[in-house]
Formats: C-alpha cells, structure tokens, sequence
C-alpha cells in the first residue's frame, strides 16, 4: 500500500511544480514527473508477487507471470510521452526565440 | 556546432559501432527476448547521436541530415503499415492478420510478420529519434545564429 | 466482419506518410493527397451510415478470437453513434482541406500540414472506432499531439503562447485519463469497454466507482473544454489557422470529448444520479459562463471560441438531462428525447460553427485583422461570404428554418417535459444573449459602414474557400430535415437506442 501513496505523492509533486514555478522548462520537467509517477503506478498494478519476466519458458511450464499487458501500456505511453515532451521543448525553444524570456509571467499577450 | 576532444572522438569511434550492432541485435530478437522495435530503435539512434555530438556538424549537413532521417521515419512506419494492411487480402483477411508461417517457437526466423513489424518499428523509432533530436540542434544552431 | 472499418484508420495513416515522403518531389501533391483520403473517408462514411442502421459490428483486429468468452484483442465496433460521429468527422475534415488549398498557401511547408491534418483525422476516427479504453487513449493522443502541432503552425508569438498552455492542460488530461484507465485496470481486469462493464458488476465498489468516474470526467471534460477546464479552449481555437480552429471547434472537442463522455457513461458505466447531475450543472454552467464571456469579446475567433463552449454546455446539458431520468428510470421517452436533442445539437453545431471559423478565415485572408472594430461593410465586397455567414448566424443563434432552432427546440421541450424548469429558461436566455452576440458579429462584420467600392477594396475569396462555406451553408439547412420523424428514425433513432439500453452495445461484443 506504501508504494501506492509514494505513486501518487509524487504524482502530487509534479502538481504542484506545473502550478507553482513560472519557467517553462520546469512545468515541462513537472508535467514528465507527473507522467512518470503514472507510469509507476501502472507498472504496480501489473505486479504479481513471486512473478516472473512474461516469457513463456518451456522448461518451467507453471510459472507465476507478472501481468504483461500494464507493461505493454506503459510502453506505449513512454512513447506517447516523448512525444508529447518533444513536442513541448520544440514550441519553447521557439518561444524564447520570439520572447528572449522563459518566464510565464512576461509571456501573456493572450487574455480576455 | 563544434565537436568535442580528441578523447571523446577517439572512445566514440570505439564504441559507436558496437552500440549500433547492439541495436540490431535488440530488434532482430525482438520476437524472444525483451526488447524489440522500440527499445533497438532507440539504442540505434543513439549510436547516431553519439557521432554527432562527438564529432560536430555545421548547418547544411544536419539539414540534410534531417530530410533523410524524415524520409526513412515515414517509409519505415509506411512498410509497417503496408504489412498490416496486406493481412487484409491474405489468410482469413484481417487488419493486421500474422499472415506469414509461424515456425517453431524460439528460433530467430519465427513468428511470422512479427520480427518484421520489429524491424520496420526500429527503423522509425531510429529516425524518428534521430529527426527529433536534428531538429532540436537545428532550432539551437538557429538561436546561437542571431 | 466490415472491411470498411479498418480503413477509416489506415488510410488517413498512409496518406500522411506518403505526403511527407513524396510531398517534397512532387508539387501539390501533398493537397491532392489529402483531397482524395478525406473524400474516400467521406464516402465510405456515408456509406456506413446508411448500412449500419441500428446493428453493431464488431471487428476483431489482427484476428484474435475470444478466449473462454474473453476477448483478448484489441476491438474496433461500428454501431450507429459511431457512425453518426464518422460522417461528421471526414465531412468537415473533406471540407476543411478543400478549403486549405488557398488558404494554407499563404504558409511555408504545406506538407507538414497536410500529413498532420490526416493524422489528425486518423485519430479521431481512431477513437470514435475503438472499442476498448487503452485504444481511445492512444488515439486520443495522436490527435491530440498534431492539433498542437497545428495550432502552432503560423509560429507566430499569440500561436506559440497559445499551443504551450494548450499542451500543458492537454498532457494533464491525458494523464487523468491514463490514471483513470488504471484504476479501472486494476480492479476489472480488462480494457474492453464492454467487458469492463460485465467484470465491474451491477453493485461495484462505491469509492473506486467515484474515484474513476471523476478523474476520467475530468479528463475528457478536460478535452472537450467544458467550464471549469476552459482555459485553453480560446487561445488555441482562435490561434490556429482557420481551417484548423473550424476542425478543433467543429469535430475535435466532440470526437475526443462528448463523444467519449457519451460512450463511458452511458455504456460503460451504471449511470448514477449523483453523477448525471453534476454532468447536467456542468453543461448548464457551461452554457451560461461561455455566453456572458462571448459577448464582450471583439476579436471573431475569441468570440466564435467562447462560442463553443456555451454550445458544447447545450449537448451537456441535455445528455445529462437524459441521464438523470434513466438513473431514476423514469420517463424513458423523454430521456430519449433529451438525448437526441442533444446529439441534433451536436451535429448542428459541427456544421454551423465550422462554417463560422471558415468566414472568419475569409474576412482574415482578404482584410489581414480580427478585430471587429476595424472591419465594416463587408457584404458589398465579399457577398458569399456574408451571406453564409449569415445563415450560420442563424443557425446558432436558433432562428427558424435553420437547424439550430429545431435541436435548441428539442432541447428546451425535453427539459420543460423533464419538470427542470430552470434549465429550460436558462437554455432560452442564453439562446437570446447568443443573438444579440451574433448580431453584433454581423454587424460590425458586414454592414455598419458605407464604404464606397475602389480597386483597393476586398475581393470576395477563391473558389475554392467560397465552395466549402457554400457546401457548409447548404448542409446548415438541410440538416434541420432530421427533426422529420422518418429521417430521425434512420440516423438519430439507432444511436439513442444503443445509448440508452447498453445491453444492445454488449452483447454483440461479448457474443453474448
């Protein structure tokens, strides 16, 4: 259960990064870190206890597997993810190019 | 973009090529081992992006760089796709359908499509690492430029 | 099983990666490119329409058959609602690219927005066709990663502030959405939508329920930018191209959003009161704030974006209207009444607001600003585009004959016949407040000023723009033909019934 709470203090923490800091590049690192704790937390669901690699080995035939299919999911959302954070660092670079700043409080021209 | 020491590009020359087979190796047995597509595609491009960083590149050569990675990203995720879409018209003509003989389990040519969906995987997760990372340095080569 | 419905994936795939290979030799290829996948997707969409006619049909990708009733692949389902949402997706998408072909020329590198343009297409069908959660959460990202990318495309300083916020509070939906499907992974032990519904049982486990319910509520409320979640949706809808504001307006916000609100909580969630009550505050709230923050507006996007959420609130509303009397389990035909005003509402809507942003475009093309306050006496000029402008106006603002009045009729009729007076009279002043808004719009847009006519003066569009806002026109009025009882029957009538009766949905699914 401990694992599970330290999932979601750290989901927490990313939270409060993309809430509280005012540079872009660190909401994005908030944002990977709120990916990241996810992801760990999928990764657990899938955990079976005394579970091995999801191999299918033909001399231990009665293996207890851990669940593959979180696996699979948190793949495919790692990829999504780095997609997401390229993404995100291509559109800064390009904004401190057009602002010469990375703080959020000077880059509002959009209100209303 | 200027490259680095002697010892950086004498160690890289070393090893490059050995994570660039590694790569390989992680896709081709995609199918047994854990790993596969992903996993050697970004191992590959790694071995491309260690070059670059050690040796340096100017403008025009990671411009050009970059079309040919974009190029070989989108024929490689479009081969995937062709395959999938071939198992629309063979066997019991399903997207996606494992159309090819599955042979013995645990050989390397096994499987059926499966290793081939791996590679065509790797091959577009290489470049597409390689073209997100050529766009970035290209992005900062524009910044430092003006 | 259906060939045709792979297809609706595949092939916008292909045609974005053949754009990106080919597009760079060959010129204008990338927009015949995009031309033909969108008018293929279009025809096989009607066609679908008209076949699938209440049944549902499974398609099990890559062949995988149930295992002891289990099913282990990933699954694609067609039924009517699906159907509905893939004609509107690929219409408006066929359109919009119709459109492109003058006005994107005015940007660099047209190949980049071609091939993300069918990959934008690719994942929203991809998320009205998928059949299980993971499925509607990878497509919902490959969606949502090139809207951002397209919302960027003029790289200009509103466009970059704008992708960056809309980025940030998308990737904090996505990861809700993604908590929520683990949640749900792990005490049901599967992914299928229906299964899900089978394994979590008649009487589940209260607190897990709710949690699950609320983050993927958040989540997709998130996408579809009802109040609370908002913030995004008018920076980046009046930011990006115009072709790309009438797709994120017109299909992206229904596709990825209502639509997967409609799916989960009418087929794969025990519909409880306490929820179907906050979805129907939240639509009413919707409707009411994004009218009052509309009016004051002078840029058109803005005021068109505002827009769209107060009519986004209309669909909301009236579902969760729908959904608090199955809950009671009372009234089942005003339910179904309810529901299908809102579906009517959301189709309209796709029609009308996507025709709105295409004028928008126009009068930015020819005038180069967004500000009311600059522009005047238009019709003289540019008289396709005031007069489809007008009639979109019309539309929205619930003027009979045009569609908008008859799903706003609906809407108001289901909830004076539900006994929620309130929200009846809400729904009436806030249609008023939208007219007044509109007419301001057509006002200051196209007639105000007498401007005497020069060589300097605008020119009415291309024709290629002015064929798209005609079409749109057009649709606008046909489309109030589906309150006709016998052409309800065919499109509306089959979806409210798989809405309404989840069993319908399950168990072709499940083989049951």
């Amino acid at each position: 259960m401990v694992v599970y709470l330290l999932c979601f203090i750290l989901f927490l923490v990313g939270l409060y990064g993309v809430v509280t800091r005012r540079n872009l590049v660190k909401i994005v690192i908030s944002l990977s870190i709120m990916e990241f704790s996810v992801f760990l937390f999928l990764a657990l669901i899938g955990y079976v206890h005394d579970g091995v690699v999801p191999i299918v080995d033909p001399a231990n035939p009665d293996a207890r597997y851990v669940d593959p299919l979180p696996q699979a999911m948190v793949l495919t959302a790692i990829v999504i993810g780095l997609a997401t954070t390229a993404m995100l660092m291509s559109v800064i670079i390009r904004i401190y190019r057009k602002y010469k700043t990375l703080d959020i409080r000077e880059i509002k021209n959009l209100r209303g | 973009m200027k490259g680095m020491t002697l010892i950086v590009k004498k160690t890289t020359q070393l090893i490059a090529g050995i994570v660039f087979l590694y790569g390989i190796y992680i896709i081709v047995h995609g199918h047994l081992t854990p790993g596969g597509g992903f996993a050697g595609g970004v191992i590959v491009a790694g071995s491309f992006i260690l070059l670059i960083l050690a040796y340096g590149s100017d403008f025009m050569h990671l411009t050009r760089e970059e079309t040919g990675s974009t190029i070989t990203e989108n024929l490689g995720i479009l081969l995937a796709l062709m395959i999938a879409l071939a198992g629309m018209i063979t066997g019991i003509k399903v997207f996606f359908f494992n159309w090819l003989p599955h042979g013995t389990v645990g050989e390397l040519v096994s499987a059926g499509v499966i290793p081939l969906y791996n590679i065509f995987v790797g091959m577009e997760v290489a470049a597409s690492i390689l073209t997100i990372f050529l766009a970035l340095l290209i992005f900062k080569e524009e910044v430092t430029k003006w | 099983m259906n060939p045709l419905i792979p297809l609706f994936v595949a092939v916008p795939l292909a045609g974005a990666f053949l754009t990106m290979i080919f597009g760079k030799f060959v010129k204008n290829l990338n927009r015949y490119i995009g031309l033909i996948v969108l008018l293929f997707l279009a025809i096989i969409s009607y066609y679908s329409i008209v076949t699938v006619s209440g049944t549902v049909s499974v398609y099990k990708v890559g062949g995988w058959e149930p295992i002891n009733g289990i099913p282990i692949g990933i699954y694609m389902v067609m039924d009517s609602l699906t159907a509905i949402l893939l004609c509107i997706i690929n219409t408006i998408g066929l359109l919009a690219v119709f459109y492109s072909f003058t006005y994107i020329s005015q940007y660099t590198s047209e190949n980049y927005f071609y091939a993300l343009f069918c990959l934008m297409v690719a994942g929203m069908n991809g998320v009205v066709l998928s059949g299980d959660l993971f499925n509607i959460y990878v497509f919902l990202e490959i969606s949502a990663i090139s809207s951002y990318a397209l919302v960027a495309f003029g790289v200009e300083r509103e466009q970059l502030e704008a992708t960056f916020k809309y980025q940030v509070l998308g990737g904090l939906a996505s990861l809700l959405i993604l908590l929520g499907i683990g949640f749900i992974y792990w005490k049901a032990k599967t992914l299928n939508l229906a299964d899900i519904k089978v394994a979590l049982g008649s009487a589940p486990e209260k607190t897990h329920y709710l949690l699950v319910q609320m983050l993927l509520l958040s989540g997709f409320g998130l996408k579809a930018a009802i109040i609370p979640f908002h913030a995004w949706l008018p920076d980046a809808h009046s930011s990006a191209p115009s072709p790309i504001s009438a797709m994120l307006s017109g299909v992206l916000i229904k596709a990825a959003g209502i639509y997967v609100i409609l799916r989960l909580f009418f087929n794969m969630f025990i519909i409880s009161e306490e929820v179907a009550i906050l979805i129907t505050t939240l639509g009413a709230l919707s409707m009411a704030v994004g009218v009052f923050l509309a009016i004051g507006q002078w840029d058109i996007k803005r005021l068109l974006a505002y827009h769209s959420i107060s009519q986004m609130g209309y669909v909301v509303m009236s579902v969760g209207v729908g959904m608090i009397l199955v809950a009671r389990n009372t009234k089942p035909e005003v339910a179904s009444l309810a529901i299908a005003g809102g579906l009517f509402h959301l189709i309209n809507h796709a029609a009308f607001k996507s025709l709105l942003f295409l004028n928008a475009g126009a009068i930015e093309y020819r005038i180069g600003t967004r500000n009311l306050q600059e522009m005047g006496g238009l019709s003289q000029f540019m008289p396709a585009t005031s007069s489809t402008s007008f009639v979109a106006s019309m539309a929205i603002s619930g003027i009979p004959p045009f569609n908008g009045f008859f799903s706003k009729l609906i809407i108001i009729i289901a909830a004076i016949m539900a006994k929620f007076y309130l929200l009846a009279l809400i729904a009436v002043i806030v249609s008023i407040i939208t007219l007044a808004s509109f007419m301001k719009f057509q006002r200051y847009a196209f007639y105000n000023k007498e401007v005497q006519k020069d060589e300097k003066s605008p020119k009415e569009v291309p024709f290629p723009m002015v064929a798209s806002m005609v079409t749109l026109g057009i649709l606008c009025l046909l489309l109030s033909l589906l309150v006709l009882p016998q052409v309800r029957d065919i499109v509306l009538k089959p979806a409210i019934d798989i809405l309404m009766n989840s069993q319908m949905y399950i168990s072709p699914i499940l083989g049951m």
